[in-house]
């Protein structure tokens, strides 16, 4: 009975432990398949043209997305300047509070509006700055994404802020240093190379964002002059471009991906890279 | 060191500016220095800055709440007109007609709901089946690389993986799946035929989104649980799968649905991949296979082109709904999330 019992046991440890490993090779069907088509198909495109130019009309060969390019960094360096020093400052606060009531709030809130989907961001701002100003505007795509980008940077500085070594802090406390002088000037520039690799993580995510653009900063197929007038941007276009019939607006399309895809993978691997080096010297 | 002269002075100065008031004695004067820290001159001129940051910091961190609270008023205030027109009936009838100005939710509601559904489905045996994989049974060195990509799949932007589901995804899909399943399976659920733009499309690109998200934090979970009880259940005669099972699994059930949860939130609203791949009819259906609509999907599609008031008020009410789904969607899988891991930590200190 039992030697028995023990077959079967032996064999459903076998086969769940097969299907485990068949799982994760699953997954990895359709993320190497994504990265490959969209280097091979995007190669088509990888041009000059496409990085100076402005989009072709239809029928037209050639053209490019430089005018998405270029709007695509406006918005953004406004999300930048609008999010940093809140959520840079907002992160200090947190972890000085620790575990206080409003503190806990405010990082239960950062959380939940991480988790808000980003169309409804782009709803918001739409009925707080589009419909007032009657006008699509770079600066209103910049604003959804700094909204986006608060929660990540907030949480991200707290946390880097705590693995700051406490001695430090004492250290500069007792040497006459105050407290404000001591954060901004001993524990911020220990932080500062996490916390920059957490900024360009939110970058990169920001910069693949489409939905919250989509009714802010519109579209547009001419140079950005104005931070108030509607302005293209990678993702919108790339969107535009995917959806619309014409083969040549599609390969332009995968090589817009391949662009946004590029820049995550960089960014990635730049702050695994940062972090692995930072965390040995806290050590 | 002139701290420890002070016997009143504790070694460790909690705030900075009483260490520099010690350090110059001749400013306060031998007298001065024998009262209370409190009534030192010298202290009180110098710690205007630490209030100050103090309350900069503050109103920094306040921010958040008044950002996330005027999100809430915002959205409720543009969809009042369609909240005081349409009552109830937005959420009981399907008719979408903004020529007659009738607006009615349901299908939108109905295609996000049965999309997720289906991301969920797939994607939790796949997210946990992969986890243990990842933290049971791998080789250390596979690890790191496979956490890298994983975490390289949750960046991916979203309209991205929207390209690779029209043209790849789905029209492999159409020729080498759908039909096998018309076939085999058929009514009511398959019914054909399908040129790939469909809700389980829709539903199997949101279950390759959310999967990172639920592997990630699942993870997080298993890797908390202490060695010594996977060792006990070996000990005890376990084969490993029933050790992951007993020891790895059971424990952290609430931690898992948390995971499971926050996957479930970002597949709601999810928007983009969506959209390009739904096919875009308003329709409640049970074919899995017919085109569908999403909330997103919708509002994504119609908002900037958008004619009349209550079109916006309407679409501004479904936004609202997707808001106050994934809202609490988050604040239940935080709170699981949050509660697994603490208890898990204590047990590990215990």
């Amino acid at each position: 009975m039992k030697s028995l019992n023990y077959g079967r046991r032996k064999a459903v440890d076998r086969t769940m432990r097969f299907i485990c490993l068949l799982m994760a090779l699953c997954i990895m069907v359709p993320l190497f398949s994504l990265m490959i088509y969209v280097t091979v198909r995007g190669l088509k495109r990888f041009d000059l043209d496409f990085f100076t130019h402005l989009p072709a009309p239809v029928g037209e060969p050639g053209g490019g997305m430089a005018n998405a390019i270029v709007g695509t960094l406006t918005m953004i360096l406004i999300a930048s300047c609008v999010s940093l020093p809140i959520s840079i400052l907002g992160g200090v606060y947190l972890a000085e509070a620790g575990k206080t009531r409003f503190a806990s709030l405010v990082r239960f809130t950062a959380d939940v509006l991480s988790g808000v989907p980003s169309i409804v961001v782009g709803i918001f701002i739409y009925q707080v700055l589009v419909k007032p100003m009657h006008q699509f505007s770079a600066l209103a795509g910049g604003l959804a994404l700094a909204i986006l980008m608060v929660p990540l940077v907030t949480r991200t500085t707290e946390e880097l802020i705590k693995l700051v070594p406490r001695n430090m802090m004492e250290g500069s406390l007792a040497l006459g240093a105050p407290r404000w002088k001591t954060t901004l000037f001993v524990v911020l520039q220990a932080a500062r190379a996490g916390i920059a690799t957490g900024v360009l993580l939110a970058i990169a995510r920001i910069a693949g964002e489409t939905a919250p653009l989509l009714f802010t900063s519109l579209n547009n197929q001419f140079w950005p002059s104005q931070i108030n007038e509607p302005t293209a941007s990678l993702t919108v276009q790339v969107f535009t471009f995917a959806i619309s019939p014409f083969q040549d607006w599609q390969d332009q399309a995968w090589t817009g991906a391949l662009v946004l895809l590029l820049l995550v993978v960089g960014v990635s691997l730049l702050s695994r890279l940062t972090l692995k080096g930072g965390r040995g010297l806290a050590n | 060191m002139p701290l420890n002269t002070d016997p009143r002075t504790p070694p460790v100065t909690p705030g900075g500016s009483r260490g520099q008031a010690d350090l110059k004695p001749q400013q306060s004067g031998g007298l001065v220095q024998n009262k209370t820290p409190e009534s030192r001159p010298s202290r009180i001129k110098k710690s205007w800055g630490d209030p100050v940051f103090k309350s900069v910091t503050l109103i920094f961190a306040g921010a958040i709440l008044v950002l996330a609270l005027a999100i809430a008023v915002e959205l409720w205030v543009a969809a009042y007109p369609s909240i005081q027109g349409m009552g109830w009936h937005f959420f009981m009838t399907q008719k979408w007609d903004p020529v007659m100005n009738h607006f009615g939710g349901l299908s939108f509601i109905y295609g996000t709901v049965v999309s997720s559904l289906i991301a969920f489905l797939i994607a939790t045996p796949f997210g946990i089946g992969i986890s243990v994989f990842l933290t049971e049974m791998a080789p250390r060195a596979l690890r790191e690389p496979v956490s890298f990509l994983i975490e390289i799949l949750a960046a991916i932007p979203s309209v991205v993986y929207g390209l690779w589901g029209i043209f790849v995804l789905a029209p492999l899909l159409s020729v080498h799946v759908y039909p096998y399943l018309i076939r085999w399976i058929g009514k009511p659920f398959f019914v054909g035929p399908s040129t790939g733009l469909s809700l389980l499309s829709a539903g199997i690109i949101l279950a390759i989104m959310i999967l990172p998200t639920i592997m990630s934090i699942s993870r997080e979970v298993f890797l908390a649980i202490p060695r010594s009880a996977r060792e006990g259940a070996l000990a005890l005669g376990a084969t490993r799968w029933e050790t992951i099972v007993v020891a790895v699994i059971s424990p952290s059930k609430p931690g898992l649905m948390g995971a499971i949860m926050l996957g479930l939130g970002r597949a709601l609203g999810e928007t983009m991949a969506v959209t390009m791949i739904i096919g875009n009819r308003p329709e409640v259906s049970l074919n899995l296979l017919g085109p569908s609509h999403s909330i997103a999907s919708v509002i994504a599609n119609e908002f900037a082109e958008a004619t009349s008031d209550m079109h916006l008020a309407a679409l501004s009410e479904l936004g609202l709904v997707l808001m106050g789904i994934t809202i609490l969607i988050n604040i239940a899988a935080r709170v699981l999330v949050w509660s697994t891991s603490s208890k898990l930590r204590a047990l590990e200190k215990a």
